[in-house]
Order: structure tokens, then sequence, then C-alpha cells
């Protein structure tokens, strides 16, 4: 039996519950504690503990390194694309109230908020994620007697 | 003596900004010095929270009941009258929430330059071959002066 | 003396591991204690956070500090050294000097500081609590951290989103999504800066 038996069964049951978690972080920094920036390093987290257990390799067939470098630009593209977009509407770059203009319970800068957490998201997700990537993928010069 | 009682938060958070200042000053490995950098960070981080902090009060979310008040103020004008007043009797303190954003920022600013300076480091650490920084300053030497000699 | 808070001695204790672990910060050459120091430094922190009433901050600072920071030092770590070189005298005394004047100026300001817990100091009363009164109006989401964060200063949270997109592109300009950026070889004034990396690729990559 691998030795790493008990590390493999335990991450396959926590690592999906490491994502929603981070999702449930996300949709509820409305309300408590929570927001785009902490549930995107927890969701890389996730992905960063997959690689640790399974080999980069894995990690990098599961997410791979194109969705990355995609999800470090779709980020930045939607928070900007919420202030173009409230541009368009008429209001002033980023005021969200323009998008429900006749809302008594303040719906668009509900919506508003929404759309630039899930930005923050993908952003910072994709940034910690390729960051560990580098780290990971640089080879070692120096071998593991060291330690 | 009762000033220092007082202030006692800031100058535990001052000490702590001199450790971490005296790691960046004084250490010549490189990942050590970052170190310092982020400790001195948190310590100033510490510095801010403590000002924001309000005596008696809660994190800065609004309690359920406290934000309704304000937003159906037109509709039910009677309901509203006896609601406030039960509310006018204990005002709700909230802690001040612009440095918790302040911090926040920079926070995951501070992550970004970390690891930047960290690959910087690795790369450092390839070309030359250590990453202490005098012996990086007597290799840098001998360079311009081989070179200075052609 | 007879109103201590109880919290009063959860923060004594949290302050005392602090100076403790900052200390030992100072003191250690191996360089993966010192990293695994900062992790618990992060966390001690996000837990006086809490005692100081601000979650959010508690949270990204556990999350963000305590948790990637670490990976990232580590995985920079496996990469060049494991123990630092002593430092020479000259240069601690010198260090020590500079901090401890540093250090005696910032004593000597707080006396100007206000009171801590003070309600009406010139932090508190302003802007800071305008905010609270105005997301209850404006916004209405009880987060009033998120809504100052997201809707009032979104300006700025525009900015660090992408602060953080250039971190990530500056790594990949440097080591490479692949780990395989950045390995030409350096010649200043004709002189070859040899690295394993430059010896491995023998060329411009």
């Amino acid at each position: 039996m691998s030795p790493h038996v008990i590390l493999r069964v335990v991450s396959k049951l926590l690592i999906p519950l490491i994502a929603l978690f981070a999702l449930y972080v996300q949709f509820h920094g409305d309300f408590g504690p929570g927001g785009g920036f902490q549930a995107g390093v927890i969701f890389a987290s996730a992905i960063i503990l997959y690689a640790l257990i399974f080999g980069l390799d894995e990690a990098k067939r599961a997410v791979p390194p194109s969705w990355v470098r995609l999800g470090m630009t779709l980020g930045v593209l939607i928070y900007g694309g919420t202030g173009v977009a409230t541009w368009a509407l008429g209001g002033e770059f980023l005021n969200y109230t323009v998008f429900a203009p006749e809302s008594t319970h303040a719906a668009g800068q509900h919506w508003g908020i929404f759309a630039v957490e899930l930005g923050v998201l993908f952003t910072v997700t994709s940034a910690m994620v390729a960051i560990f990537y580098a780290f990971g993928s640089r080879a070692p010069e120096l071998t593991d007697e060291d330690w | 003596m009762s000033e220092l009682f007082e202030h006692f938060n800031f100058a535990v958070v001052i000490v702590l900004m001199m450790v971490g200042l005296y790691v960046v000053f004084a250490s010549n490995n490189m990942i050590k010095k970052l170190v310092g950098l982020s400790v001195f960070q948190t310590s100033v981080f510490l510095l801010y929270i403590s000002m924001s902090n309000v005596d008696g009060g809660q994190p800065p979310i609004i309690a359920e009941e406290d934000l309704h008040v304000a937003e159906g103020g037109g509709h039910d004008a009677v309901a509203d009258g006896v609601a406030e007043g039960a509310h006018q009797a204990a005002e709700v303190l909230y802690s001040n929430p612009l440095p918790h954003v302040l911090i926040l920022t920079a926070i995951v600013v501070g992550v970004a330059t970390l690891a930047i300076g960290l690959a910087l480091v690795v790369r450092i650490r390839e070309v030359y071959g250590t990453i202490e920084e005098d012996e990086i300053d007597a290799l840098d030497y001998e360079i311009n002066l081989e070179g200075a000699a052609e | 003396m007879s109103n201590i808070p109880p919290t009063l001695i959860l923060d004594m204790g949290l302050m005392a591991m602090l100076v403790v672990v900052a200390f030992s910060v100072v003191r250690l050459r191996s360089l993966f204690a010192i990293v695994m120091l900062q992790g618990v430094y992060s966390l001690l922190s996000a837990a006086w956070f809490v005692s100081l009433d601000a979650v959010d901050v508690a949270f990204t600072e556990a999350a963000v500090g305590a948790g990637i920071s670490t990976v990232l030092m580590l995985g920079a770590m496996l990469l060049t050294e494991r123990e630092a070189k002593p430092v020479a005298l000259q240069k601690q005394l010198g260090s020590f000097f500079i901090v401890t004047v540093t250090g005696l100026a910032l004593f000597y300001a707080i006396g100007d500081m206000p009171a801590f817990g003070d309600a009406h100091s010139a932090a508190n009363a302003y802007v800071g609590s305008d905010y609270i009164a105005a997301t209850k109006a404006d916004i209405i989401l009880p987060n009033v951290v998120t809504a100052v964060l997201a809707s009032y200063r979104g300006y700025d949270t525009f900015g660090e989103t992408v602060v953080i997109f250039m971190a990530g592109l500056g790594i990949l300009l440097l080591l490479g999504l692949n780990g395989n950026a950045g390995k030409w070889r350096a010649q200043p004034k004709g002189q070859n800066v040899s690295g394993s990396a430059a010896r491995n690729e023998g060329g411009k990559s």
C-alpha cells in the first residue's frame, strides 16, 4: 500500500469542500466577512493542495496553465467591463446605481458589487495558482539530501 | 502612567515594527530580509487596526434591525415610530470600517510584492550562485574590475 | 483596575506571543524555521485582529499571510538556500542603533496618539462613521467593509486587482508558467555571469 493512501483519500474528500467554502465566502461577502480576495485565495489553496498531494503534472492536467493565464486577464476585464457598462448606461465610471435606477432597495448597487467581486475572484485565484505553478515548475538545483 | 496604559497597544506594536525593521537591516540573506519585511508590514497593519477600534463597538457588519429601520422610512410611519423609539435608547456602535478597507488592500498588495521579491531572489540565485548580499556585492565588484581592466 | 475586561487577558497573551515570535525570527538562522515562524506571526495577528473587531481583515490576513505567503516562501526557499550565513557584528550593531533611534522617535510620538478605543478620535469620527450611515441609506448591505471596498472606494479596488494581475504577470515573465523563462546568459561588460540555468541552456531562450 502506498504510504500516501491516507493523504489521497482525505484530500479527495476535502478539496471539493474547500472549493465549495470558497464559493460560499465569495457570495456571502455582502452579509458577513468575506468577499473576492478571501474567496480567491481559498480557491487557490484548494488547487495548490491538489498539486501538493497528487503532483504538479496532475494539477496541470486538472487546471491547465492556459486557463490560468486567461483567468488573470478575465478578472480585470470583468471589473473594467462593469465600469464601461455603467458608462454606456449613462452614469459615471463604476457608478452602479444606473444598473437599476428605479429600485427602492439599491438593487443596482447589489448587482454592481456582485460583478466586481466576481472579477476579483477570477484574478486572485488565477494569479495565485500561476505564481505557484511558476515556482513549482522551476527545477531545483539541490537534491533532497540537503534537507 | 495611565497614558501608557491607554496607549499600551501602540507601544507593543512599535516594538514589533522595530524588530521587523531590524531583521530587514541586519540580515545579509535575502529571504530573511523578505521575512523581516513581512513581519514589519503585518505590524503596521496592527497599528492601523488598533487605531480603528472603538470601545464597546461591534465588527462593522450592520445588524438586521438596524439595516431596515433606515430603508423602510416612508411606508409605515406608525410602526417605524415605535421601532425608532426603541432604537434611540440603544445606539449600536460599530468599529470604524475605513481602516479595515485600507488594510485589506494593503495585505493583498503586500503579498503581491512579496511574490515578485521571491521570484527575483530565485533569479539572483540562479545567476550569482548565492543569495547573501555581501557575497553578491563582492562578485559584482570583481566583475566590474575585470570589465574596467579590459 | 476593578473593571478589567476579560478580553484583556487574551490580548496580553497574543501580544506576548507575537513579541516572542518576532524576536525568534531575529535570532534563528534556519530559513525553514524562519518561514514557518512568519506564518505563525501572521496567524497570531489574525487572531488579534478578531479581538480588535476587524473580522474581514482577520480573514484576509489568515488566508493570505498565513496561507499563500508561507507556500510561496517555501517554494522560493526550495529553489535557493536552506540556511542563512552569520552576519558581521558591525552590521548588527549599526542596525540596532538605527532601529533604536527610530523606535525612540516613535515612542515620543505616542503621546499625541488618541486613546485606544476612542470613538471620537480624529480617525474614527469623520468619514469613518459617515460610511456606516451612508451604507444604510445608499447600498443597504450588512457588510460595510464590502460596501466601501466595492462601491464607495471601487476605483481603488480596481487598482488593487490590476496590481495582483501585474504581480502574476511579472512572475510569469521572470520564471515562466512552466518554469522555462528567463534562462539567458548574462554578459555584463563582456564577462559571462555563470549560473546553472545559463550553463544548461547555453543561449538566449
